[in-house]
């Protein structure tokens, strides 16, 4: 073995702090030797060991009646009904969709696919939340381009629908990409299989992939800042190979159905050390491999690169004792790489030999559990104030609407996805009831009666301004969007995006953004039961909007009770539920028309939230209602244009009517005031949904009528000045909508 | 009667045309793993959609040196009733069954959207419950669906009433907008000469059901089982 000696160029290189340093000498009673210390700077990174995250996660709501596993496993689990449970996770791949947008975002895929399979779900659906600089960089085109070709190169092959998803666009992230991937499963909810290595004596296999000198350290990198020397960092990508992965899948769930298999983990960051020692560590035993075991790619890898490499596509289980000759036979149905590396031991060390002698040897609760933990300091950040005061009085009100409209609609994070979507396989598996373009992907629950809706969300601006707000709002409208295709939520899964967790305000951001989720998901019933920490998203220096991604799982209990977000038929009338405020700070309206990211956002009452959801949710479920849609980014006026113009077969105008009340018109029209939702309902059923409103406490109130071939929106008082009102032929706010992206990437 | 779905690695749609024929119109369905040699006692054989051997090299391109394809070819030969799609469709063309080969789409990217298709060809065993000129809402979801043949044997397959899905409006017309993939002659499915090999890109087995939006593609599976003489009766009473 290589001598060692530690300095302080090895730690850095390992990022490892003197303190840690410290800690692990405490742990072994000895200097780590090589192998040791890659092993510990992996498993002790940011990315594998939340370390500045972890006491605050504490206080999200993971618990209720419906939850089958809560956070710590692979992914989550709640119960369906049915004896099926809906199994899930959200993940980043942010650093490595930078340096390599095609195969980083093409393993990110890959890894949450794993982590979903891996408890014994059959992955049903993919959605994708994607953060760009932008438009008008070329860079950020081509990064979009190779993002969205990874995304798809590997779900179609693996034959698992991408349904959905957001893509904002905005400066902040042109230097740092957000590529978040949020997966779906269904098990059977008594075969839920945990990474676990039980039974001293059971046998541990290796199984996929070979193991290669590909990603070693990428979630070191992945807990790290970047600057202009990003790109030498793309030896750290990993190369992904959706065609193995998807023999792996086949070959689990076949491995599965049968009842030889203890435990089983996927490699993902950190490779075998994390799913080697993780696996001991849940169960309080040991485990010994031997390294000369592993399938490797190439000859002459050492233990430091065969522990830390994250070649893609590769599981560890532990099996029953004697029960070899199945499993293995089993893996090589499917043509995949399997050896019996090691034993499981009640030593609680993670002993590694080569070819019979001792290169590691280290406690494996020390390498998975005993991470440092820090409670960093947190501060506000002296521009917060500036940030949020917005003077109303020296903005102009809006003088043209329709051309103020019309660019919103040219707005690619407004804009139609069209271009997006249709690069993913959204029907596979013949399940998509409702496909990406409307508030939530459903889809059926082949052998039941019920469905499942789908959505993430998160505003990052709302969560700059105000990070405890914007929080609570990315929790809300999740869920509203569920709500609006007649779904109650019913879980959710995290992705927390923020910059260097080091700065006090990022830590203040965090802090605040996690008191946000937890308050939003207790109020609104949803626990959260996975996610996944991203932190150091800074490049130059630069941080990120503080972006805590929400992916939510809804359930309809009657398949076809689902509604979609476009108008159905002329003559329905058109229903607003919630209030409008005078809410223009950090809208899309202030940033496309008057250039500003500023201003409190929308502030949101939860109760208010509550009662419009349960409200949608019942007229929907008493199946009265034609559409419904969350009026979101760009305010009532781009809701209703949606509603007008995202349908697939035809498309129908809308004629409405709104008073003032004292607003502002832009406020009116283009303020993203929360918990409202815009139904379409038959005229007969109108006067019986205003009542039932009423009744819950909802504010409600008929805006007008589905029909024609324009969109009208008049503005009481209006009527006489000129450019106040909308009124635009459908096909042209169409062509808006639907061309912004295609046009915006036709530079090229 | 048994209908049998072959498996290869990669393949992706096998459930679902498994989930078509057995239970929305209850017919008996094998999964044929790719290494099987044998196909007796089958009625017809799909080919489904996915990624065989991950589209390496070219698509369909190792699939067809599956051990399985010396049994489809086989039983081609022997009048056996054989549907690929997409990926299907891929394999049939590299193993020779029907002529022709896919380039990549124009546009280079996947493609996933509904599409409409006229029924060229109503006298088909695969065509036979649609109308002539009938157009047909199915999706296409795919990389490689740019069909092209060389002028002989283009000229040969239209002559022969071969090519029996092109891509047309909603109300039937065949224009070059309405082709997404640029292929040749808006070419979305052909047919064997001897009338029992069907390809095509678009995925029937996507659009067989109501609650997925149309049920247009059904009547693909149900002209197959008309063939048969199968019980037209049994297979409308479900999930009609």
């Amino acid at each position: 073995m290589k001598a060692l000696v530690i300095t302080k160029a090895v730690l850095e290189q390992h990022k490892l702090s003197e303190e840690e340093y410290k800690k692990i000498l405490e742990i072994l009673g000895r200097e780590p030797n090589w192998t040791e210390l890659g092993m510990f700077s992996a498993m002790w990174s940011e990315h594998c060991s939340y370390k500045s995250s972890r006491i605050h996660l504490k206080k999200l709501p993971t618990t209720g009646p419906r939850v089958v596993q809560g956070p710590g496993e692979n992914a989550g689990a709640v119960d369906i009904g049915d004896g099926l449970c809906a199994v899930f996770k959200m993940e980043s791949h942010n650093h490595p969709s930078f340096i390599e947008p095609y195969q980083g975002a093409a393993t990110g895929v890959g890894g949450i696919l794993r982590d979903i399979f891996t408890m014994g779900a059959r992955p049903i659906a993919l959605l994708n939340s994607l953060r760009f600089g932008e438009l008008d960089n070329a860079n950020t085109r081509h990064l979009l381009k190779g993002v969205v070709s990874g995304i798809a190169g590997y779900g179609n092959c693996m034959g698992v629908p991408t349904v959905g998803g957001e893509i904002v666009f905005n400066d902040i992230y042109a230097l740092n990409p957000l590529v978040n991937v949020f997966c779906v499963g269904i098990a059977k909810k008594d075969r839920i299989f945990l990474g676990k290595a039980a039974g001293v004596g059971n046998p541990v296999i290796y199984f996929g992939s070979k193991t290669g000198r590909d990603g070693i350290h990428g979630a070191t990198m992945a807990s790290d800042s970047f600057d202009e020397q990003a790109a030498q960092k793309r030896p750290t990508v990993q190369v992904g190979d959706p065609f193995t992965e998807k023999l792996l899948l086949e070959a689990c769930l076949e491995l599965m159905s049968g009842d030889c298999l203890v435990g089983i983990q996927d490699m993902g960051a950190a490779g075998l050390t994390s799913s080697a020692c993780e696996m001991a560590s849940r169960e309080g035993t040991g485990v010994e491999l031997e390294l000369a075991d592993v399938p490797r790619r190439e000859p002459g890898m050492t233990p430091y690169e065969v522990m830390l490499s994250e070649s893609q596509e590769r599981m560890l289980m532990v099996v029953k004792a004697g029960r070899e000759d199945e499993v293995i036979a089993i893996c090589r149905k499917w043509d995949l790489d399997v050896a019996v590396i090691g034993r499981v031991t009640d030593t609680g060390k993670v002993v590694l030999k080569e070819n019979g002698q001792v290169v590691a040897e280290i406690p494996a609760k020390a390498l998975a559990d005993e991470a440092p933990r820090y409670d960093r300091p947190s501060a506000p950040p002296a521009y917060q104030e500036m940030l949020q005061a917005l003077n109303h009085d020296a903005l102009p009100d809006v003088k043209d609407a329709n051309a103020a409209l019309l660019a919103l609609l040219d707005s690619p994070t407004i804009a139609s996805k069209r271009w997006v979507y249709e690069q993913y396989d959204h029907m596979v598996r013949t399940n998509t009831m409702v496909r990406p373009g409307s508030d939530a992907a459903v889809l059926r629950v082949k052998g039941t009666n019920k469905a499942l809706a789908l959505s993430v969300d998160c505003n990052g601006r709302y969560c700059l301004l105000n990070p405890y707000e914007g929080a609570k709002i990315a929790v809300a409208e999740c869920a509203r969007n569920l709500a609006c295709s007649g779904a109650e939520p019913i879980g959710a899964t995290d992705c927390l995006n923020f910059g260097n967790p080091q700065r006090p305000e990022v830590m203040w951001q965090l802090v605040l953004a996690i008191e946000g989720l937890k308050d939003a998901c207790e109020a609104l019933n949803v626990p959260i039961v996975s996610g996944n920490v991203s932190l150091y998203n800074e490049t130059n220096d630069l941080s990120i909007y503080p972006t805590p991604m929400i992916g939510m799982v809804g359930l309809i209990e009657e398949v076809d009770r689902a509604v979609t977000q476009w108008f159905k038929q002329p003559g329905d009338a058109i229903i607003l539920l919630g209030h409008t405020r005078e809410d223009l700070g950090g809208t899309e309206y202030l940033k496309v028309l008057h250039h500003r990211e500023q201003g409190s956002p929308p502030l949101l009452s939860l109760e208010a939230e509550q009662a419009v959801q349960a409200c949608t949710i019942r007229l929907i479920r008493e199946g009265v209602v034609q559409s419904a849609h969350d009026c979101s980014d760009g305010g009532l006026a781009v809701a209703l244009t949606e509603c007008c113009v995202s349908g697939s077969d035809q498309r129908w105008g809308a004629v409405v009517q709104l008073s003032l009340n004292g607003l502002r018109r832009d406020a009116l029209l283009f303020g993203e005031s929360q918990s409202r939702i815009l139904l379409s309902v038959k005229p007969e059923q109108a006067e019986r949904v205003l009542r039932l409103a009423s009744d819950a406490g909802v504010p409600a109130s008929r805006i007008g009528t589905v029909g024609g071939d324009r969109l009208v929106i008049q503005v009481d008082g209006d009527q006489r000045v000129t450019g106040c009102t909308v009124d635009l032929e459908l096909t042209a706010l169409y062509d808006h909508w639907a061309s912004a992206i295609p046009r915006a990437l036709g530079r090229d | 009667m048994k209908i049998g779905v072959v498996v290869f690695p990669g393949s992706n749609c096998d459930h679902d045309c498994q989930y078509v024929f057995k239970d929305l119109l209850r017919q008996h369905v094998e999964m044929i793993w790719h290494k099987e040699t044998s196909l007796a006692g089958l009625a017809a054989v799909v080919l489904p959609g996915g990624f065989s051997y991950g589209d390496y090299l070219r698509t369909g391109a190792i699939a067809r040196f599956s051990p399985v394809m010396g049994a489809v070819k086989a039983f081609a030969n022997k009048g056996g009733l054989v549907i690929g799609i997409c990926n299907g469709f891929q394999i049939l063309l590299e193993a020779g069954l029907l002529p022709g080969v896919m380039l990549r789409n124009t546009s280079l990217n996947f493609i996933c959207k509904d599409v409409y298709v006229k029924v060229e060809n109503a006298a088909t065993r695969f065509t036979n419950r649609c109308a002539s000129g009938q157009v047909l809402k199915i999706p296409i979801a795919h990389a490689d669906g740019n069909y092209y043949t060389d002028p002989v044997t283009l000229g040969g397959i239209k002559a022969n009433a071969q090519v029996i899905f092109r891509y047309c409006t909603a109300d039937g017309k065949v224009t070059p907008e309405t082709n997404p993939n640029g292929s040749l002659d808006n070419i979305a499915g052909i047919m064997n000469a001897d009338g029992n090999v069907l390809g095509l890109m678009p995925h029937p087995e996507r659009s067989a059901e109501s609650i997925l939006g149309n049920e247009d593609g059904r009547l693909i599976f149900l002209s197959m089982l008309t063939s048969f003489g199968a019980s037209e009766l049994q297979s409308k009473l479900v999930g009609a």
